[in-house]
């Protein structure tokens, strides 16, 4: 057996103090099998150690709130005994070193969290970060991440509903990949991962455990240098068939009542889920890794312990119900084995040859895991641009417009969602490419609506007025298809939290979603946090992904972005200051890359957003679409293309020129068709509530028209748009 | 009408199908792949997915399991056989159709709606279709459609071929081929036509709010036939 030491415990990535704090804790010098249980259990990834603190504070309660954080997913009910039960989670780092099975394990293991808990998967989603288009490794990245993605989804049967790519060169070494997803369950009728009572078998089914994946949560946990290549061992191999299987035999012994508490094997596996069990059971766990089905011969506890091996689930049985859950198991040729029982030591013990191996009490693991007050500081709000008339003199309309559409960010992603199964299982209502993907509710006039949506560029210039942006962006999506906003999920990809201005920037960012979700009562329920996104000293810019989730009550109701009738008028909702600083044009037409992010105002968001929902109530709305990246008439053309209608476009009038109206990025606004019968109501309505708005234009013949200044087909601007990544791929 | 849909460990639209086939007045059961016996059924239906995770090929495990045996008598005696994508790699995998499905053309799993030109009408699946062309949906990695020039000679001698790619106008021509199958095959029927394998999904078009309606147009014919 090796001799653990010091030097030992650094490789691991403990810190000199963490190891001395075990030390002290035991009161003995771990062996190896227990060092690796406590590496697994403190590295960043499993213990939130520079998060914890901060994640406090994120507004969690809400009246539809059944499971907040701290569960294996969030759930919210949905009326009807019906919840949802949803979660979005990191697989950076595996997807770098490999891009194909750690985007499909990050699909498989967000997955499990959520038919742990009794649901069965009705939608899943993913927000995608890649580096610059021209960096080298950036095409293959993509092609394998969207491979993996579908490979999974597919296969298991689950619709990828919606998704969001983005390309910016700080990713060039730390590509992101977020996994989302939705599932059903009568809201009677949830599992938890609290284990209760002593002497319950404790079992192991699905995938036998191999060498895959060891350390994996400690990789996560570190950053990268040049020698990332010889990780590729750390990570998991995915396997969505054996999935599919796991998942039915769950889902059938949860229909009767033999569960007490179950629990996948993410990261960190048996180690992690056997000690979350115990610790929010107040119990202890006893363990005999002999009788754990592995993969390959000869695997030491050690292994055993820190496989990360997919497709596995630890349950605590009721006592005697054994014979019956493993008929389940057998039915679905799935490994079955009762491996260890509840105790009443609080200890973890494991044994392996009928020698214990390991004994530490599940406090030290749990609660006694370093927790840090990191050091931060405080980003400056950027100053505002001043833009002068001859920065627009020689610009034309139509030429910016040209370019903002082929702008990576801006481009149709229809090149990615055709390779993800989005029909399967018959109700999905709104596809991937508009606001938000639209699932119904098997059997019900309900749909649930949902959308990931970050901003990275907005977090850089000004991290506390970005985090605000990105939960605004999301409460929008749900708004812009009719769905009453619900609750979100976070995920957190920052870069070195040891880094004062990294950690001040996840700290900010996490101050804005608190604020944005309190005012807009849009609460976090589930979500994680992944740091270390850095290679060689060069991190990415902050980027909070945050996934909705809506409910439209009557899914007949639901609005879609096409433009539909010509003769009917467009509005824009919310005022337009035309903000361009930090925009997709004042990058690429004014090469102006600094300047604050347009600013957030809740009390508007909330205001314009409920007036939606109010025209939506009344029938006076036929197509909306939020505005966002790209401003006005970016939008307008993604609707005239969709929707293969032109729009002739109103004179502005006001303070702003015509590139700062039709290309600024203020928020809170939307763009709503309405017939012409329907005009006066929905001033009427509009002005009653105070609510700004400005008539935009009318849909007509297949160009976008304005005055002399723009005269552009739709084919003109549907061809660099369509094809833009379809040909970047084939390159 | 009575139905029976087999469930492979890893079919994935076996639901899907059900909710279909009972929406257009089926008498539906489900069967699973480990009995011997179907039930009485006047269709049998082999549905979507990747059936033991087709690792091995497509559809090649699961025209070894135990209930395909059953499959195979019933076709033989006349039986109605549908197989849906999955479904149809299996039924090739059994011999009961002829030909094979490969890797699509460009290498990737493709989901859209595809618009089907119906080839021959003289039989139970399409007899009282009035539409020449119907919009159905694919979602497959392996429908690429291919068999030796011999074989084709046969399928065509026998007026087999069931649905072609094709555009709106019925054109099948090689621009409307998504996946690259031979003569843009989209689905074919053995000798007798009782048995179809196609790889568009009519289950998934049963509602104007799903991806179309022209999926109800084949379940009405087929339960009227």
């Amino acid at each position: 057996m090796v001799e653990v030491n010091e030097k030992i415990a650094i490789e691991h990535g403990l810190k000199k103090e963490e190891f001395k704090k075990i030390c002290d804790l035991l009161k003995r010098t771990p062996n190896i099998t227990e060092l690796g249980i406590f590496s697994a259990m403190w590295n960043e990834h499993c213990s939130y150690k520079s998060s914890r603190l901060h994640l406090k504070k994120l507004h969690t309660k809400g009246d539809q709130v059944i499971q907040g954080p701290g569960e294996n997913a969030g759930v919210v009910d949905i009326e009807d005994n019906d919840a949802i039960v949803f979660k979005i989670e990191s697989h950076n780092h595996p997807s770098f070193i490999e891009p194909y099975q750690g985007a499909a394990t990050g699909v498989g293991g967000i997955m499990r969290d959520v038919f742990t808990m009794g649901a069965r998967p009705i939608a899943n989603l993913n927000s995608i970060h890649f580096g610059s288009p021209d960096h080298e490794k950036t095409r293959n990245l993509l092609r394998g991440v969207v491979k993996g993605i579908g490979g999974y989804g597919n296969c298991i049967g689950v619709p990828t509903i919606a998704g969001q790519t983005c390309f910016d060169e700080s990713y060039n070494g730390n590509i992101l990949v977020n996994a989302m997803t939705l599932g059903l369950v009568n809201k009677n009728k949830i599992f938890y991962s609290k284990a209760a009572g002593i002497n319950k078998p404790v079992i192991y089914v699905g995938s036998k455990t191999g060498r895959d994946g060891i350390h994996g949560a400690s990789m996560a946990s570190a950053i990268f240098d040049d020698k990332i290549e010889e990780k590729k061992p750390t990570v998991q191999v995915g396997d969505p068939f054996t999935e599919k299987l796991l998942l039915e035999a769950c889902l059938e012994l949860m229909a009767g009542k033999s569960i007490i508490s179950i629990q996948d094997m993410g990261a960190a596996g048996l180690t992690s889920s056997s000690i979350e069990m115990a610790s929010k059971g107040n119990l202890g766990i006893e363990i005999d890794l002999t009788k754990v089905p592995c993969r390959e011969e000869k695997m030491t506890p050690y292994e055993i312990m820190l496989s990360e091996s997919q497709e596995r689930m630890l349950i605590v049985l009721e006592k005697g119900k054994e014979g019956e859950a493993k008929k389940i198991f057998d039915k679905w040729n799935l490994d079955f084995a009762v491996i260890g029982k509840t105790t009443d030591s609080k200890k973890i013990e494991l044994f392996f040859k009928n020698e214990k191996v390991a004994e530490i009490p599940i406090d030290f693991l749990a609660e006694s895991a370093p927790m840090y007050d990191r050091k931060w500081i405080k980003a400056k709000l950027p100053k505002e641009n001043k833009f002068t008339k001859d920065q627009f003199k020689s610009l034309k309309l139509s030429d910016c417009l040209k370019k903002v559409l082929v702008d990576p960010n801006i481009v149709d992603k229809e090149w990615i969602w055709d390779q993800y199964d989005h029909t399967v299982m018959g109700d999905t209502i709104q596809k991937p490419g508009g606001n938000a993907g639209v699932v119904r509710v098997h059997g019900t006039n309900k749909a649930v609506a949902a959308a990931v949506d970050s901003s990275a560029t907005y977090c850089h210039a000004h991290p506390l007025t970005g985090g605000k942006q990105v939960v605004c962006e999301s409460w929008r999506n749900m708004i812009s298809v009719g769905a009453k906003p619900i609750a979100i999920t976070n995920c957190l990809n920052f870069g070195n939290p040891e880094k004062e201005r990294n950690m001040g920037e996840f700290v900010e960012c996490v101050e804005g979603i608190t604020e944005a979700s309190k005012y807009l009562d849009y609460p976090v329920v589930s979500g994680n946090v992944s740091f270390y996104n850095e290679t060689k000293d060069k991190g990415i810019k902050p980027t909070p992904s945050i996934g909705g989730i809506g409910l439209l009550s009557d899914y007949k109701k639901m609005m879609t972005m096409e433009l539909k009738n010509e003769g009917n008028y467009l509005f824009v909702v919310g005022k337009t200051e035309g903000h361009l600083d930090q925009s997709i044009f004042a990058r690429n037409i004014l090469f102006e890359f600094n300047g604050p992010p347009p600013e957030i105002n809740l009390f508007n968001e909330k205001q314009n957003g409920m007036s939606i929902l109010n025209l939506k109530k009344e029938n006076l709305i036929e197509t909306c679409h939020d505005v966002s990246l790209g401003g006005i008439l970016t939008a307008v053309s993604k609707m005239s293309i969709k929707g293969n209608k032109g729009v002739k476009l109103f004179s502005i009038d006001g303070l702003v020129n015509k590139f700062e109206y039709f290309f600024g990025e203020d928020q809170g606004r939307y763009i709503i068709e309405i017939k012409p019968d329907n005009l006066e109501k929905v001033e009427k309505m509009l002005k009653k509530d105070s609510i700004h708005f400005d008539k935009l234009g009318i849909i007509e013949s297949n160009q976008i028209t304005y005055g002399n200044d723009l005269k552009i087909s739709i084919d003109d601007i549907k061809e660099g748009y369509k094809n833009w990544l379809k040909k970047y791929m084939v390159n | 009408m009575k139905s029976s849909v087999i469930i492979f460990p890893g079919s994935n639209c076996d639901r899907d199908m059900d909710v279909a086939l009972r929406k257009f007045g089926f008498k539906n059961q489900m069967v699973w792949h480990n009995d011997s016996e179907i039930p009485k059924s006047d269709l049998i239906v082999l549905p979507g997915g990747f059936s033991y995770g087709d690792y091995l090929r497509c559809g090649s495990i699961a025209g070894k399991s135990r209930i395909i045996k059953s499959v195979i008598d019933f076709a033989n005696s006349g039986g109605l056989v549908l197989g849906i994508c999955n479904g149809f790699q299996i039924l090739t995998e059994t011999g009961l159709l002829p030909g094979i499905l490969q890797q699509n053309k460009y290498l990737n799993f493709i989901c859209k709606n595809v618009f089907v030109k119906i080839k021959n009408k003289e039989n139970k699946y399409f007899k009282n279709i009035k539409k020449e062309v119907l919009e159905l949906h694919i979602a497959h990695n392996e429908g690429n459609y291919f068999c030796s020039k011999d074989e084709l000679k046969l399928i065509e001698d026998n007026s087999q071929i069931a649905v072609t790619y094709c555009d709106q106008k019925g054109n099948d021509d090689e621009a409307n081929n998504p996946n690259g199958a031979l003569k843009n095959i989209a689905g074919i029927f053995n000798k007798d036509k009782n048995i179809l394998g196609m790889m568009p999904h009519p289950e998934r078009m049963i509602d104007p709010f799903l991806s179309g309606e022209d999926g109800s147009i084949f379940f009405e014919n087929l339960i009227g036939s």
